[in-house]
């Protein structure tokens, strides 16, 4: 029964090219970070020791370059894409299903259950994130999954924020109203009028959470506290890259513009899904 | 026994900053086995809140509303659910109180769902269909999706929904004020037909009380939270003891060619109203009566039987037996 | 020559498929005459008055010929803009959508006079001031220093006719739908007063046959974006000609035969 409407949409984003031109960019680096290391001639750790911090299609077989221990620049990038993904596509799945709950029930229920709900997540939000990965490594050790945790822990408190809001303002409408007269209960308003009824923009700030998270990996990783050598993140890649600058700049701009244009396509992505999920709009 | 009653009820909304508001203000009401009962006043008296207050979609200050002679107000919500099936609602904006994700026909099964259970998805949706072709809405809308429909469609769909129960009895807030003139009478035309061959009862709520007295052989006067007079619709049109009941009959439309000139003449009379906070003595309706004495000031007029069986809350309504005058001189 | 002139006007919407809103109207406003559209939502009434004053939405395109006081408003540029709230004034359906929200009623009458008659600050106050003595509101100092959202629907309404500050030619849509029925004849009778007082001309959009009866002096009939009638209004109401009309006649609510 659903089908018409998200097909509607469907076909409204096809139209919309910048959208598009995201979800291409997109499948291409999805599909690069996942199958493109098989393909390559190295392997993310493999050192190379003839071409040391080679310049892109300077040496055989390393097209965009090696770094300072001659490891291949384009394979570690795309080894970098695929973590930095799979914990953002994770850490906005976890987002996504605590945010949505949270804030569904607690916009739905207002009065004390609300606020004492909403509370909790400022508690949580004023609690120096930095600070409290810092003591998650040192409790669990560094790894992929410590710093999914640290994420996840902090990425659904805006989300739960957005969904109260429209939780709160779609309480209000009549289709509620309509619904406790047919006699629905609490939860069943909540999954069928609430929670599809708030999903566009739950979508739109989902696409647009998956490069900040990315963001915030590269910016621990960055700091030495996200992803460890020898895995490659595309955060601890731009440290490297940074700290060779001066002398080999492509060590920064490969990761970097791989960075640039992830988060530019989700971007677009997320304009396109934006207007395309308002059913209200057609 | 009458099948729905009020007693004294009260709704009050808490204002940030000011006292509490009560939109209504201890009113009784009797509605008997298929009676329609109109309800009339401008937007702002209570009228909705009133029809909301029934259907518990807001709390009670005050009061009861008994159901054949039973309280229902004070019930657990487990214990109230059963009785949906009984009381339906049709609302006042069909574009707003269909769920714009859903299509017609799930959203005119969904009562069922919840309170017909293990009725299975396919028996939900033929009688969905069923009560939609009631309705007069063609099966093949009942796939789509309300963004797709007109206002007159929605609205049927919306009467659709309120009929699938088989309820007693339907608040029908402004069920046609959303919509435009010409549909509007098709939508009054269902109502009435579907009154009479259900037998069905109802509150019907507007500010227009020409629609009012076209469907209800009782209507109900309201302003500012009370009932100011109530009787036939006969009583209420041609002899109205209550001057805003003047007021509301006066600003009913005229389509003749002398309209205009009347409009004119009546402008001309008109200071315009100062509009005061409702006084915590006296008449409410004091400020913007030709009619008042300073008694109206001082002191509440209470809702008060007149010898033929009707109500009016008016000190001076005994002074015009034959009803009050059109303000404007024709 | 009569004030505005509408000559063939079509307006085409680009969607898939196409839509024709409007389908080649001509209809002419005189000085000081009221001429009422009336229709159903969807017949193209509300988009052909937006096509008249170049609001169309962007997807819109107006072809034919539509002129005021002799100039031609549509066209390349918005040849519209010179016009809007000089020689024509608006008031639509939902006063609010008129008015800025955030800022006082006095400010924005003030703005408007010094906008359009520019007027200095303090002539411009004393002219918001004499605007809404004008539409008959009460409390005027206070509603001056008061926000959109602290006046009722119908006190809305009387500021955006304030706003719209005597022009030759109103432009109203739909002004009394979203009022009660004792406001909407106020209102009403307002509109009819304002006119005649200060020999505006007024082109009304409505779906409504009692506010046919109350203003207007001419009525066109318009169904799927097309005239189907026009008669002078008191003929119409005494016997349309079309079998639309008719229908549309019979259907408004009166208490006449309340037994």
């Amino acid at each position: 029964m659903k089908r018409g409407l998200w097909r509607d949409a469907f076909r409204e984003l096809a139209a919309d090219r910048a959208a598009m031109t995201g979800v291409a960019v997109l499948a291409v680096l999805l599909l690069a970070a996942f199958a493109g290391p098989a393909l390559l001639d190295y392997r993310e750790d493999e050192i190379d020791w003839s071409s040391i911090a080679v310049a892109p299609f300077a040496a055989d077989g390393h097209w965009l370059g090696t770094d300072r221990l001659g490891r291949d620049l384009l394979v570690r990038t795309l080894f970098g894409l695929r973590v930095s993904l799979a914990i953002a596509l994770a850490a906005t799945l976890v987002s996504l299903v605590i945010g949505v709950a949270w804030g569904a029930t607690a916009g739905y229920l207002r009065g004390r259950t609300d606020a004492l709900m909403m509370r909790f997540v400022d508690v949580l939000y004023a609690l120096p994130q930095v600070f409290f990965v810092i003591i998650l490594t040192v409790v669990f050790g560094r790894g992929p999954l410590t710093l999914l945790v640290a994420i996840g822990a902090f990425g659904w408190l805006t989300m739960a924020r957005i969904v109260r809001g429209q939780a709160l303002s779609l309480r209000e409408r009549e289709f509620v109203e309509a619904a406790i007269v047919g006699g629905s209960r609490t939860p069943r308003i909540v999954l069928r009028h609430i929670i599809p009824n708030l999903l566009g923009p739950v979508i739109v700030y989902a696409t647009l959470l998956v490069p900040q998270v990315i963001l915030v990996e590269s910016f621990l990783s960055f700091l030495g506290i996200g992803i460890q050598e020898p895995l490659a993140s595309l955060g601890n890649l731009i440290a490297d890259g940074a700290a060779e600058m001066e002398t080999a700049p492509w060590m920064l701009a490969v990761p970097a513009g791989c960075l640039v244009l992830l988060v530019f396509a989700f971007n677009f992505l997320g304009d396109g899904l934006r207007d395309a999920l308002d059913p209200r709009d057609r | 026994m009458n099948l729905l009653e009020l007693r004294g009820v009260s709704v009050r909304y808490r204002q940030p900053g000011a006292r509490e508001l009560a939109a209504v203000d201890g009113v009784d009401v009797a509605i008997a086995e298929d009676e329609m009962l109109g309800l009339v006043g401008e937007s702002g008296c209570g009228k909705t809140t009133l029809g909301r207050a029934i259907l518990r979609l807001v709390p009670l200050a005050a009061g009861q509303v008994l159901w054949r002679g039973r309280r229902i107000d004070a019930l657990a919500a487990r214990d109230f659910r059963p009785l949906r099936r009984e009381l339906q609602c049709v609302f006042q904006d069909p574009h707003a109180c269909l769920d714009p994700r859903m299509t017609i026909a799930e959203s005119v099964a969904e009562p069922l769902r919840a309170l017909a259970r293990g009725t299975t998805a396919a028996a939900r949706n033929e009688r969905a269909l069923l009560r939609l072709e009631e309705v007069g809405l063609a099966g093949d809308l009942a796939g789509r999706y309300p963004h797709q429909l007109s206002g007159g469609q929605l609205q049927r769909a919306v009467i659709a929904r309120a009929l699938i129960v088989d309820p007693r009895f339907v608040v029908c807030d402004e069920p046609v004020s959303a919509l435009d003139v010409s549909v509007q009478g098709q939508i009054v035309s269902l109502l009435e037909r579907i009154r009479m061959e259900r037998r069905l009862a109802s509150l019907f709520i507007s500010h227009n009380l020409a629609v009012v007295a076209r469907l209800c052989e009782r209507v109900m006067v309201m302003y500012r939270g009370r009932i100011v007079e109530t009787g036939t619709r006969r009583e209420i049109v041609q002899v109205p003891l209550h001057p805003y009941t003047r007021e509301l009959l006066d600003a009913v439309p005229g389509i003749d060619a002398g309209a205009r000139d009347r409009l004119l003449l009546r402008a001309a009379q008109a200071r315009p109203a100062a509009v005061v906070a409702a006084p915590e003595v006296g008449c409410s309706f004091a400020a913007r009566c030709p009619h008042v004495l300073p008694r109206c000031r001082a002191e509440r007029p209470p809702l008060r039987a007149m010898a033929s069986g009707r109500s009016v809350a008016c000190h001076r309504a005994d002074e015009w037996p034959a009803g009050l005058p059109t303000a404007a001189v024709t | 020559m009569a004030l505005l002139e509408i000559r063939a006007l079509t307006v085409d919407f680009a969607a898939t498929p196409p839509v024709r809103a409007v389908d080649g109207v001509d209809l002419s406003v005189a000085e000081r005459e009221s001429v009422a559209i009336v229709g159903e939502s969807g017949s193209g009434k509300s988009q052909l008055l937006l096509a008249c004053t170049g609001l169309l939405a962007a997807n819109g395109r107006a072809t034919g010929s539509v002129r005021f006081d002799g100039a031609e408003l549509l066209g390349p540029g918005d040849r519209a803009a010179g016009v809007r709230g000089r020689g024509i004034g608006f008031v639509f359906q939902d006063a609010s959508g008129s008015l800025t929200p955030h800022r006082r009623i006095g400010d924005q009458l003030a703005e408007v006079a010094c906008a359009v008659r520019g007027l200095a600050t303090d002539a411009a106050r004393a002219e918001a001031r004499r605007l809404l003595d004008c539409v008959q509101l009460a409390d005027a100092d206070r509603r001056l220093r008061q926000y959109p959202h602290e006046l009722s629907g119908g006190m809305r309404q009387r500021v955006a006719l304030a706003l719209a500050a005597r022009p030759r030619l109103l432009f109203a849509d739909e002004p009394t739908t979203a009022l009660d029925v004792t406001v909407q004849a106020e209102i009403l009778a307002l509109l009819a007063r304002v006119c005649r007082e200060f020999g505006m001309a007024l082109l009304l959009v409505t779906h409504d046959l009692g506010v046919v009866a109350a203003l207007a002096d001419r009525i066109a009939v318009m169904s799927t974006g097309r005239l189907v009638e026009t008669a002078a209004a008191a003929d119409f109401l005494n016997g349309p000609r079309h079998p639309y009309s008719a229908g549309l006649l019979a259907a408004v609510p009166t208490l006449a035969g309340v037994r």
